[in-house]
């Protein structure tokens, strides 16, 4: 369970970002937060895992408070939350199996980390998933060999290795074409019932977050407008 | 809104305006330089003519090429060394001054501001102090090149680092990943290639530069060619620049191939 | 490449290879490393067999330090007093300004003529190989083989600067007129334009942002390479006082001045450099 309580944060004095942010999420949902460009999806986005420190309320998540974590436990709690990207953030030199394992960095120790070096298991797990998003013939190949639609699932793949409870996508398809854009939609989709995740993804497009979502969250200039159930939205649209 | 035609106008005064003044400096400048315009134009054949005299290998010329090459080999090991000293040290700066893996604003505008301190101290400067106390040898060349790399390869690896690692960065970040592994796994891989390209540039441009600080501090190919020139031996000096464009177009064109491999 | 899509849900096998590669040994990994440690061979080797004329370094590093002391710390004018080293600095910026202009008209010309997208290959492959010899000539050997021809000064140095200016810019404007989008310059040639009409029409307007970013990187490197040519090549200017406080009268106090003064003006020149490319990017 993820509840978020009287989120604030401005970046520059008296031009709040977001005011008073609060929603719920259950697990196995799929989340569409949407709203016009520069209304804080980001924002709200990067405060739950905190790369963004917001300046007051809670972010719980199965009732631990996140912002009020010290250094090692946000580190715990990091790996807990993967994240997906617009412009997929891989390291492009390296291949499709080094870049998934990067999401097992948070539960090794740092020289193991630093030196890359990864149990069998953890191998097994990445070809794993690499099957799982289609690209278990890919495992080798440099990503920066690879489409935007193929790139966006070793990033899924990569936050699905770390065992994650909650995946927060930040524009996951803006960059893609249609065909490939309802690929990944509809993975994601699948991957949230399969492993009962909480999938929160930043949407432009309504259409798709009709389509695909549980939940629907309207942000405008930093303030949330309406938090339904899809199908209700669905009823009065 | 301005109307088409009054800013179609506008621009062509405009333009007008820049040629005059960039003209009128050009001429004022000349002026008070005493740069003769004409004589100088008459000037480029008559030095194409001396070189094509003196690039022509004589039986004569041909004695010193084997002291030529030594000074300029030497020469070219201190430009590879004193780029790479001062790669190794530029990287570990620019990782704690850079806005993406930086320590804090604090510590990265002092970064920035030495790096730009070394970097715009002229080369004559560190040849000249170097000079005073290391005396004539490899080694003050070596560190008057080392000195000015270092200043260069800071800014450039921040640059790079900005440019290249931010995004994957953030990523890694936000996996939980602590710094170490962050650098070590998506920095460092990322960024590499642009490093070693940037090293090569660098290097190429240190061949080039240790003439000068040879002539000053009286060490490799700067040196010899200083010596030839003054005692009016200029067979021998066109035989030196003929040695300079060689190993500067060769060095060009392998850096070439490598940054197409690794790019 | 295609996406096996029909793959995504099927439910998950453990590869029974027992070894997992993460990486396949290919050429640009091996070519980075191989360079690398190349390198570093030679900079071991280099730095081992380094000649430092039995010079003590600890000693030489205390001495080094009261020079730096000296310079940095308690600057003066010297013997030569402020309004003559404001002279010759004003001198050596006239002097890279003035390559500058003339490496940037003549690199334009060149640079139009040189450009693959413009010109035939074999016209372009000639300017090409010219400018890379006369590059690879450091500027202040131009400056000096042209004292030979018009004597020390000036003339020579102005001329040397010049030189290693125009294959500079040449190289760097063409390479941004080849990265003009083949179209603009096609829809214009379709009207029937003049060769000049396209180039001042169509590509002028498209790489002015970057002509002027390149220029002023040129007239950075121009006010360092007037400072050398003046000390080395005898050519006047800040350059030389530089050289002789320093290298003559070992007079680290105006070294020290002199130092200080070239920092400004290249702070100075980067400022109206960011401020001009600014003005070129936001039209
Ligand atoms: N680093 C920042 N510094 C200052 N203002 C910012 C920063 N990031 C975002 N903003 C501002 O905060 C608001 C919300 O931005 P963002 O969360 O990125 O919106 P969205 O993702 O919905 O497009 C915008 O007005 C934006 O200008
Ligand atoms: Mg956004």
């Amino acid at each position: 369970m993820l509840e978020v309580k009287d989120l604030q944060k401005s970046y520059e004095k008296d031009k709040p970002a977001l005011k008073d942010i609060s929603f719920n999420i259950k697990p196995g949902t799929f989340v569409a937060i949407i709203g016009p460009s520069g209304a804080g999806k980001t924002t709200i986005l990067r405060s739950l895992n905190q790369l963004i420190k917001d300046d007051n309320g809670q972010i719980l998540l199965d009732g631990n408070d996140i912002r009020t974590a010290n250094k090692t436990q946000l580190r715990k709690y990091r790996r807990q939350i993967g994240m997906v990207f617009q412009n997929y953030n891989l390291v492009e030199r390296l291949t499709v199996i080094e870049n998934v394992l990067h999401g097992r960095l948070g539960y090794k120790s740092t020289l193991a980390g630093v030196f890359g070096r990864y149990t069998q298991e953890e191998k097994e797990e990445a070809m794993s998933l690499l099957k799982k998003v289609g690209l278990e013939n890919f495992a080798l190949q440099r990503c920066s060999e690879l489409s935007g639609g193929q790139k966006q699932r070793v990033g899924i793949a990569r936050s699905l290795i770390q065992h994650p409870k909650v995946i927060l996508c930040d524009e996951p398809i803006t960059s893609l074409d249609p065909a490939s854009a309802q690929n990944v939609m509809e993975l994601l989709k699948n991957l949230t019932e399969e492993y009962n995740l909480i999938c929160i993804a930043n949407l432009h497009q309504i259409n798709m977050a009709k389509m695909y979502a549980d939940q629907i969250i309207g942000i405008r200039k930093g303030r949330l407008v309406f938090d339904e159930a899809a199908t209700y939205y669905q009823r009065i649209l | 809104m301005q109307s088409p035609i009054k800013y179609l106008s506008h621009k062509g005064w405009h333009q007008t305006a820049i040629i005059a003044i960039i003209g009128g400096i050009y001429i004022l400048g000349s002026q008070i330089l005493n740069f003769d315009n004409l004589n100088g134009l008459l000037a480029v054949p008559k030095a194409f003519a001396w070189l094509g005299v003196n690039f022509k290998p004589t039986a004569h010329s041909m004695q010193y090429f084997p002291r030529i090459w030594q000074k300029l080999i030497q020469t070219v090991l201190l430009a590879i060394s004193s780029t790479m000293v001062a790669a190794i040290i530029a990287i570990f700066v620019a990782l704690l001054g850079s806005k993406v893996t930086g320590i804090n604003g604090f510590v990265q505008t002092i970064v920035r501001a030495i790096a730009s301190f070394f970097r715009n101290i002229p080369l004559v400067a560190w040849s000249m102090i170097l000079l005073f106390s290391f005396k004539q040898s490899d080694f003050t060349g070596f560190l008057a090149l080392l000195l000015m790399s270092v200043g260069y390869l800071i800014r450039a690896f921040m640059e790079i680092i900005e440019d290249e690692a931010s995004e994957t960065m953030l990523a890694l970040k936000a996996t939980g990943a602590s710094y170490f592994q962050v650098i070590f796994q998506a920095v460092l891989p990322q960024i590499l290639p642009s490093i070693l390209s940037w090293i090569l540039y660098m290097i190429e441009n240190n061949v080039r530069d240790a003439t000068l600080v040879g002539i000053l501090t009286g060490t490799g190919i700067g040196f010899i060619f200083d010596i030839y020139y003054k005692s009016f031996r200029f067979d021998a000096a066109g035989m030196t620049v003929l040695a300079i464009i060689f190993v500067v177009i060769a060095l060009e064109t392998i850096s070439n191939q490598i940054r197409k491999v690794i790019l | 490449m295609t996406d096996s899509q029909d793959s995504i849900i099927q439910k998950s096998k453990l590869p029974n290879s027992p070894e997992i590669k993460l990486h396949e040994r290919s050429l640009s990994r091996t070519m980075i490393l191989v360079v690398f440690v190349s390198l570093l061979l030679i900079t071991g080797y280099t730095l081992t067999h380094l000649d430092t004329a039995g010079v003590q370094i600890n000693q030489a590093l205390k001495e080094l330090m009261t020079t730096l002391n000296q310079m940095f710390l308690q600057p003066n004018a010297g013997t030569d007093g402020l309004p003559l080293l404001m002279e010759a600095l004003g001198n050596s910026v006239l002097l890279s300004i003035l390559t500058t202009i003339i490496g940037a008209v003549f690199g334009f010309l060149f640079a139009v003529l040189a450009s693959k997208n413009l010109t035939n290959a074999y016209l372009g492959a000639g300017i090409r190989v010219i400018m890379a010899v006369i590059r690879a000539i450091p500027t202040i050997i131009w400056a000096l083989i042209f004292s030979i021809v018009c004597g020390l000064g000036t003339t020579a140095a102005i001329l040397g600067l010049s030189f290693h200016s125009i294959a500079y810019l040449t190289k760097a404007y063409s390479e941004s007129i080849e990265g003009i989008d083949n179209a603009k310059i096609e829809s214009l040639k379709v009207t029937g334009a003049k060769f000049w009409v396209i180039v001042f029409q169509a590509i002028w307007p498209t790489i002015v942002a970057s002509f002027v970013s390149w220029t002023f990187i040129r007239l950075e490197i121009n006010f360092a390479n007037a400072i050398a040519v003046g000390a080395a090549a005898g050519a006047g200017g800040i350059g030389y006082q530089l050289f002789v406080a320093s290298g003559m009268s070992f007079d680290f106090h105006e070294t020290g001045l002199i130092v200080y003064l070239v920092i400004l003006v290249t702070f100075v020149l980067e400022f109206i450099a960011v401020k001009i490319r600014q003005y070129y990017l936001n039209r």
